[in-house]
């Protein structure tokens, strides 16, 4: 009962879950959650180094990016020609053309500016850059990336950092049909139960990061999203039940005495 | 000559590279990248490229994100 692998831009995945990197205490406990998490892609952010103070602890000093795909990020770009400077860094600072683009509104909700997300698609992709682009719920958006040529579809489940669950089910359902590349809700994601309910509806992967990060113990969630997703994607396959509107007795109903 | 770095202006002897500069603000050359006014420098140039008066010069790392 083997699945197929999940292929982002040519790279082979065995597992469908992606985490972040922010918000955790330390790096020390990011590598650990990471680790509990079983994903092999995370997504980092590109900032500026603190002069002051250059032995600050690094990132890459915790988490080896010869062991884990690094998916830098574009996160507080809010125009096209920003999320293309700072992904021209990141390819520098790692070698990697595989990036997340996201290009945000208005910072009291975090939405994606979806006209500018689709025109900073085109100039990355112009670049050789390989996007995937986290996106709203809109299937028409959707598509739309999906010609510019992303390489994977991530739409919000719910607003950055609020931990709602998917709010629209029945869209990311839409934009999973019709889609050819890989989709992966990406944000939203409070608890375990989310995850599953996201690759019940068909996903190929989820991105979490506040979920794991914001728990009590975020070694212990990292585990359980693992087997959300798991669980998630077995049920998906398996195909549900039908739904009924009344009971149906699991006990023969003959032969009782 | 005054370089603007990470936004803040700082005197640095003339001549300098961009290897110099980055060893000089004690930081792992392989760790950062570097751009110098809007353009990235890649690594393999930082050794033979002259900063100049007035650049301003972005040195940035990966650090955790979502």
């Amino acid at each position: 009962m083997e699945d197929t692998p999940l292929i982002i831009a040519d790279r082979t995945l065995k597992s469908r879950l992606i985490i972040g990197t922010g918000k955790y205490e330390s790096y020390e406990q990011n590598a650990r959650a990471l680790e509990a998490s079983g994903a092999e892609m995370i997504t980092v952010a590109v900032r500026r180094v603190n002069l002051t103070d250059p032995d600050q602890p690094m990132l890459v000093d915790h988490i080896d990016p010869e062991k884990y795909i690094f998916l830098p990020n574009t996160a507080g770009c809010f125009t096209g020609e920003d999320a293309v400077r700072t992904l021209r860094l990141a390819r520098e600072a790692g070698g990697w053309d595989l990036v997340k683009l996201e290009v945000l509104s208005d910072p009291k909700h975090l939405y994606p500016d979806m006209e500018e997300t689709l025109r900073a698609a085109k100039l990355l992709i112009k670049e050789g850059f390989q996007v995937m682009v986290y996106c709203s719920d809109d299937p028409v958006y959707a598509k739309k990336l999906e010609e510019a040529g992303c390489c994977a579809i991530m739409p919000l489940g719910a607003p950055i950092g609020s931990g709602l669950g998917i709010q629209n089910p029945v869209n990311i359902r839409l934009i999973i049909e019709e889609a050819k590349v890989p989709v992966i809700v990406d944000a939203g994601v409070g608890t375990a139960s989310d995850a599953a309910v996201a690759m019940e509806l068909g996903c190929d992967g989820v991105l979490m990061n506040t979920a794991i990060a914001e728990a009590k113990d975020p070694i212990r969630m990292a585990s359980a999203m693992k087997h959300a997703v798991i669980a998630g994607r077995e049920a998906y396959l398996a195909g549900r039940m039908p739904k009924k509107r009344y009971a149906d007795p699991s006990s023969p109903l003959g032969g009782l005495i | 000559m005054k370089l603007t770095i990470n936004g803040e202006t700082q005197d640095f002897a003339d001549g300098l590279t961009i290897s110099g500069l980055v060893e000089a603000l004690g930081l792992h050359p392989k760790k950062v990248a570097i751009e110098r006014n809007m353009e990235v420098v890649p690594k393999s140039l930082h050794a033979e490229t002259r900063l100049s008066e007035g650049d301003r010069i972005e040195i940035v790392q990966f650090v955790g994100g979502g």
